[in-house]
């Protein structure tokens, strides 16, 4: 569809919360490429990526991604969104029979930008997919969600999870989520969960009663509420050192 | 020790202390009673500096190393370091925060800010297990998240823990009986006086029952009745309380 020399725009479901302006100036043939991945039956991989603006802030980002998990397969994918002044990361993934999808999202931004997740999961019987996805947002930048959960007709005894919560540090920053469950099957499970609130302040004042500064505070909390995202991580290395490389973002962008 | 005279503090717009006035020596523990809802928390917290608890007058000033400290003026952290401890009637779960580094995080702010060199990981560690053995709580529930899951008279011993470690100079402790089985309210009495009766400590303990106060003997009573103290007695106050009722008492 998109694949054409054709721009989406907001009017478009999918990129409803999209930076129309971004996407008018932008070339096509970025916009619309997708690369691709393929996971052998019963194989399985795990990607992470710490995803800031480089030296050109104003360049922004979609990048889109489509992959297929063969029978048995599985496939975790753990982002950090912190770019700007537009970025866009969007993932369909074609599950096969007891293929299994981990994702775990955090957008974490400030100024003007518009940081978002957009997924798509298809999936055959007896596949399985969890996805947890953390904005923590201020100045007036935006953090958003797009999830949608296709389960067919035939896809019995499915697993489908989605939980999404945003922390909002100033009054002018905002998050949206969206999700959307299409399912046609009827002995799956598929629950979903959306919270958007600002940081715990009786937390932060117990915290500060027992001698914590305000900014060591706020980051502990962060840094608990951001780990959700990153609990799938199985190595403790690579979980602590994808927890770090975020909080530092918040560092520049915050502190 | 802390000296509070015509404290004046609104919440949300509305007037909770009402020209509140109290004298706390170094050595002596003071009691504060009163009803539901007279202005005990709001205390607390305004000496705590929570957000939203706006003092509109008075003043409340603590003894420090170097003389003494306006209260109001310092940031709510600035004030737990220069000696002052809250015991929250309802201590605040705080998912993904594990107690001990929570704790540690505490402990090193306060010595930083006291020019103390901060605590290492064994000295820590060290340190937690012996005031959790004194107020029996079970070390394993430090390495929880901060009070998530905590039955109610667990929060109360685990702030009893907290202050053992952190070590004040003065504790304000709001209603740390409630909740407390009959062997817990004597563990944690029994914690009070271990980390605090000291010449140069002070506790000021607000509490329903005078069943806390068989075991931490207080030096003064006091009733505090729609957002002032309205009587100050002997130990002997609150046992004329609890037999007569606060309209009798204070009438
Ligand atoms: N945000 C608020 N807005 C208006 N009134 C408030 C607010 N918060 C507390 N109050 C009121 O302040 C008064 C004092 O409350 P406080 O918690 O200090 O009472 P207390 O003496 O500790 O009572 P208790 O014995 O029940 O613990 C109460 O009447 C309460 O309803
Ligand atoms: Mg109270």
């Amino acid at each position: 569809m998109s694949d054409a020399a054709l721009l989406p725009t907001t009017r478009d479901e999918d990129w409803r919360y999209a930076d129309g302006e971004w996407l008018a100036a932008a070339d096509p043939a970025y916009v619309g490429h997708w690369r691709t991945l393929d996971i052998a039956p019963g194989e399985s991989k795990s990607d992470y990526d710490v995803h800031a603006s480089g030296g050109d802030a104003t360049a922004g980002t979609v990048d889109r991604l489509r992959v297929h998990v063969g029978k048995g397969g599985r496939y975790a994918l753990f982002i950090t969104n912190a770019a700007g002044p537009y970025a866009r990361h969007e993932i369909e993934v074609t599950l096969e029979e007891g293929a299994h999808f981990e994702f775990g999202g955090v957008t974490l931004g400030g100024g003007d930008y518009r940081q978002e997740f957009v997924t798509r999961v298809n999936h055959a019987p007896r596949s399985t997919s969890n996805q947890v996805v953390r904005c923590v947002q201020w100045g007036r930048s935006v953090g958003n969600f797009l999830g949608r959960i296709e389960i067919p007709r035939d896809s019995q005894q499915v697993d489908a999870a989605q939980n999404f919560r945003a922390i909002l540090l100033e009054a002018g920053a905002s998050a949206n989520a969206k999700p959307e469950l299409e399912i046609f099957a009827d002995d799956v499970k598929a629950a979903h969960g959306a919270a958007i609130g600002a940081l715990d302040e009786r937390a932060a004042f117990y915290m500060a009663s027992r001698g914590i500064a305000p900014h060591v505070a706020r980051k502990l909390l962060l840094r608990a509420f951001v780990a959700d995202a990153f609990e799938a991580i199985a190595d403790d290395a690579m979980r602590e050192h994808m927890l770090e490389q975020t909080l530092e973002r918040l560092d520049e962008g915050l502190l | 020790m802390l000296q509070i005279e015509n404290l004046h503090a609104t919440v949300g717009g509305k007037e909770i202390l009402k020209g509140l006035s109290l004298t706390v020596n170094a050595g002596e523990v003071h009691a504060i009673m009163g009803p539901n809802g007279a202005g005990k928390s709001t205390l607390s917290y305004v000496l705590g500096g929570r957000p939203g608890y706006e003092v509109t007058g008075g003043s409340a000033t603590l003894d420090g190393p170097d003389g003494q400290i306006d209260l109001l003026d310092l940031e709510p952290h600035e004030r737990a370091a220069a000696g002052l401890f809250l015991g929250f009637q309802y201590p605040v779960e705080i998912p993904g925060v594990s107690f001990v580094q929570f704790l540690r995080e505490a402990a090193n702010a306060q010595r930083k800010n006291r020019g103390e060199e901060p605590l290492s990981g064994g000295e820590f560690l060290k340190l937690a297990k012996e005031k959790a053995a004194l107020l029996k709580l079970d070390m394993d529930m430090l390495k929880r998240p901060v009070n998530v899951g905590f039955s109610g008279g667990e929060k109360k011993r685990a702030e009893m823990v907290q202050m053992g470690i952190l070590n004040p100079a003065f504790a304000v402790l709001d209603e740390t009986d409630s909740g407390l089985d009959i062997d817990a309210l004597r563990v944690v009495g029994d914690g009070i006086n271990a980390i605090m009766r000291a010449p140069d400590r002070a506790v000021l303990l607000i509490t329903h029952y005078q069943r806390l106060l068989d075991y931490v003997k207080p030096d003064y009573v006091h009733v505090l009745a729609d957002g002032r103290i309205v009587k100050t007695g002997g130990p002997e106050l609150a046992l004329m309380l609890e037999d007569e009722g606060y309209e009798a008492v204070t009438a």
